[in-house]
């Protein structure tokens, strides 16, 4: 590329003034010595692997992409961007086979939704977890997400579907494969909700993953493939005039930022319009388009956690204004901080003690704050909770919905 | 989303007024573009540090000095002030703006100061340092604490020092990746037994030592090991700054913040004000890079984005400017006579800034935005490194503010 001729790049490593705040706020380089940590790994790193690519450090590997090291830079450096990015470039390494089969979330989870009860019961057994980390790497200490019995595409199109036509505004939900294939309730759930205050909700024609998965295990082809019909699937929405929705703060993060910056498709005439669920309810609320009314009889104490990429957003504040509107919840929020499995990494063999690790101070909290349970918008922070803290961990969107007086917010938007 | 005052900055400044107006019933939001400036912090804060009675020496500084601009009383009443906020926050320090103590530098240099961080190093006068001699103890392969200097700093006053290094096994694993070992990173880990291990080696190889010097490297979120280190150890034990990142700042920063959020304030970390919209010479809403087309509006906007090291003020080749809303700044015009060649110089560009009315409203092309004030060190006519102002302006404005923004109602 002419760019390396010039010895120029698009990163933004040269606004690196050195100062070493990223360090302090990287959740790996506190448990993990082999880990360079962010400053050395990222911008430090690129002046020398720009002059010769043998600079590169395998130890890379270790970073989480939580983009911590982001949001902390006072100078603007794109410090987790060009570490993905050296990663994906100079790295020699290929992917396994584990992970293949950990990011190739459409594939695995079509073909166990259709045998949800074996693989469920299977992926329980000890025998089962010693021999997938004896053959695949797969750490034998952590707990699957059960597999549902129907993907939530196949239940929407035989039971709400037709009636998504009916309501006067419409949005497109991009549900991710969590839904899909693990938990189609919270899909259910946010249909319930939008439906209640006068929006249908329409499904892709054919969703991908969002390819968070497989670019992190190096994937690129295939992410870029399946990032391409997406944004195809959310350039039609927007055309209907539809903004696109997920509930997995991961999800909306790598379509908005990922695409553009890690596998370099431009997105920007859409970015705008990929949305994440809570913020998009919030602003139809804080704009007086919609009212939600809530039952009397909830009352739940709840802790809110915040994952890394919803953080790198910034949205946090929508999940947690839409939670302290429900009059009955208590809200306790959690130190910001990563709960340490990000994505596929913390089922990895040689990831899982490093993950236990930086999710350890979170825990404890958790165990300390006397919560019925833990709220968050990230579907493998709820893993590592649920498995780690002994807490169950709800949707900020389910929790509204359980809330949620149906009837009388119908009859406030106008909805029959 | 609408809040009473939205703080452009959450740095030292940006969230003591954050505070002060939470403490009197605001709802406020704080946009912070990444950590501040407090991450390299000292341990210490000056209010001015070029006489013996700051308040008194303040009188000499030019009218259009951001001291000057609030006055002497007003001054002092604030530098009083952020006691009890500090107190509340649990950010424990002591001094006094009617006489400076004095700290001793990274590098060994013994400086005026008005606040000090209870657990560091302090003197009323460096001719009256309650010493003979000293033990310097640094941890072998933390490559950011230089006992020399501080050895040679300490000598000039006839204190003399021993110099130790103190090997662990538990800094192993950290010198793994030697760019790694920092304060920070060893103050993880200075908990339980490595404490008691550190302490039986300090109180077996003090010999003649009357007292322990140790680099700032304990306490990263709270000052609960370091209370348990002092509480092993038969001499008096004192912290020094080491380079950054700072352990005290880190720390600091950390409880602020904390405590802003407890009493309801919202801080936006990670997030850039794009632009503003102005409307009849009052600063109506704001956008930022994360929020998009939802505006966060307010009836009353700080910016308190610090100076060049923030972004606050951005210079280029031909140009000095304020990112955000192009504020009326004051600089010279040529650059050349921006800075002196020689570093130690008086630097011209470190007095640059947005200029203000006298209660710290900004203006742009002259005209007065009603409702956006201006706190800390992104303004004009301050030089904190000449002067030893950095950190009392960035308090003591801040609380100006705040109160302004209250009689304004």
């Amino acid at each position: 590329m002419s760019q390396d001729k010039s010895n120029i790049t698009n990163s933004s490593f040269e606004q690196c003034i050195k100062c070493t705040i990223c360090t302090v706020y990287c959740p790996v380089t506190a448990v993990n010595a082999a880990y360079p940590g962010p400053k050395q790994a990222g911008p430090d790193g690129e002046r020398y692997r720009l002059k010769k690519p043998i600079f590169y450090d395998e130890a890379l590997k270790y970073c989480l992409n939580c983009k911590r090291c982001e949001v902390v830079c006072p100078s603007n450096v794109k410090i987790g961007d060009i570490i993905q990015l050296a990663r994906i470039k100079y790295s020699t390494s290929s992917p396994r086979l584990r992970d293949y089969i950990l990011a190739n979330t459409d594939l695995v989870g079509s073909l166990s939704t259709k045998m949800s009860k074996i693989v469920n019961s299977t992926l329980k057994h000890p025998d089962v977890k010693s021999i997938l980390e004896a053959t695949l790497a797969i750490d034998s200490h952590r707990d699957f997400p059960s597999y549902a019995d129907e993907q939530f595409t196949e239940w929407y199109r035989r039971e709400a579907q037709q009636e998504q036509e009916s309501f006067r505004h419409s949005v497109t939900y991009f549900h991710g494969c969590y839904v899909n294939y693990n938990y189609p309730q919270l899909g259910r759930d946010l249909i319930t909700l939008l439906n209640a205050v006068g929006y249908g909700v329409k499904l892709m024609e054919k969703e991908r993953c969002c390819g968070v998965a497989k670019i992190s295990n190096k994937l690129i082809k295939q992410a870029t493939r399946d990032a391409r019909r997406n944004l195809a699937e959310i350039r039609t929405a927007v055309a209907r005039g539809e903004e696109v929705i997920a509930t997995s703060s991961t999800c909306s993060f790598t379509m908005r930022d990922e695409y553009q910056h890690i596998l370099g498709l431009d997105n920007s005439d859409v970015r705008e319009k990929i949305n994440l669920a809570t913020r998009f309810i919030y602003r139809l609320i804080d704009s007086g388009e919609i009212k939600l009314a809530f039952r009397d009889d909830f009352k739940r104490r709840i802790a809110y956690h915040a994952p890394c990429h919803l953080e790198k957003l910034g949205w946090t504040i929508y999940s947690t204004s839409l939670l302290r509107m429900i009059p009955g919840l208590e809200l306790v929020m959690l130190d910001s901080q990563c709960c340490g499995i990000a994505g596929t990494y913390g089922f990895k063999r040689e990831n899982y003690r490093y993950s236990q690790a930086i999710g350890e101070p979170l825990f404890r909290q958790i165990k300390y704050s006397g919560v019925d349970a833990v709220a968050t918008d990230c579907e493998t922070c709820k893993w590592q909770i649920e498995m780690s803290a002994g807490v169950k961990v709800e949707h900020p969107i389910s929790l509204l919905a359980e809330a949620l007086d149906i009837e009388a917010t119908r009859a406030l938007n106008g909805v029959k | 989303m609408r809040y009473d005052t939205i703080i452009i900055g959450g740095g030292l400044s940006g969230l003591c007024c954050g505070i002060s107006l939470a403490r009197q019933g605001q709802q406020v939001a704080i946009v912070s573009a990444g950590q501040s400036a407090l991450h390299f912090c000292s341990g210490s804060f000056e209010l001015y540090g070029r006489c013996e009675n700051p308040l008194e020496g303040i009188a000499s500084l030019p009218k259009e000095h951001p001291y000057r601009k609030m006055g002497i009383e007003l001054t002092a009443s604030y530098a009083e002030q952020i006691k009890d906020i500090f107190e509340a926050a649990a950010v424990k320090c002591t001094g006094e703006a009617t006489r400076n103590h004095y700290c001793l530098t990274p590098i060994g240099v013994i400086k005026p100061v008005w606040l000090t961080l209870n657990d560091y190093a302090r003197f009323e006068s460096p001719d009256r340092i309650p010493w003979r001699k000293v033990a310097l103890v640094n941890f072998e392969g933390y490559l950011d604490f230089y006992p020399q200097f501080i050895a040679s700093g300490l000598a000039k006053y006839g204190v003399k020092s021993d110099i130790h290094s103190l090997s662990l096994t538990a800094f192993d694993n950290l010198r793994e990746s030697s760019t790694e070992m920092r304060a920070t990173n060893i103050a993880r880990i200075m908990t339980g037994e490595i404490l008691e291990q550190i302490a039986a080696y300090l109180n077996s190889h003090a010999g003649d030592a009357e007292a322990l010097f140790l680099p700032a490297a304990f306490g990263l979120f709270d000052d609960t090991a370091v209370a348990e280190l002092r509480a092993m150890v038969s001499l008096p034990l004192f912290f020094i700054p080491t380079m950054p990142a700072s352990v005290p700042g880190v720390r600091t920063q950390i409880q602020l913040k904390n405590y802003f959020q407890r009493i309801g304030g919202t801080y936006l970390l990670g997030d850039n004000v794009v632009s503003g919209e102005i409307e009849n010479g009052r600063l109506k809403s704001v956008k930022t890079a994360n929020h998009g087309n939802m505006t966060l509006s307010a009836d009353n906007f700080v910016i308190a984005s610090g100076s060049f090291f923030s972004h606050g003020l951005i210079a280029s080749q031909e140009s000095i400017r304020e990112p955000i809303f192009g504020l009326d700044i004051y600089a010279d015009r040529v650059r050349e006579e921006w800075y002196d060649k020689d570093l130690y110089s008086h630097q011209a560009y470190m007095g640059y800034g947005v200029v203000t009315d006298n209660k710290f409203r900004c203006s742009i092309d002259g005209k007065c935005i009603e409702n956006l004030y201006a706190a800390g060190s992104i303004l004009a006519h301050q030089n904190a490194l000449d002067e030893g102002t950095g950190g009392g302006v960035a308090i003591t404005t801040a609380l100006f503010v705040a109160d302004e923004i209250l009689r304004s109602r």
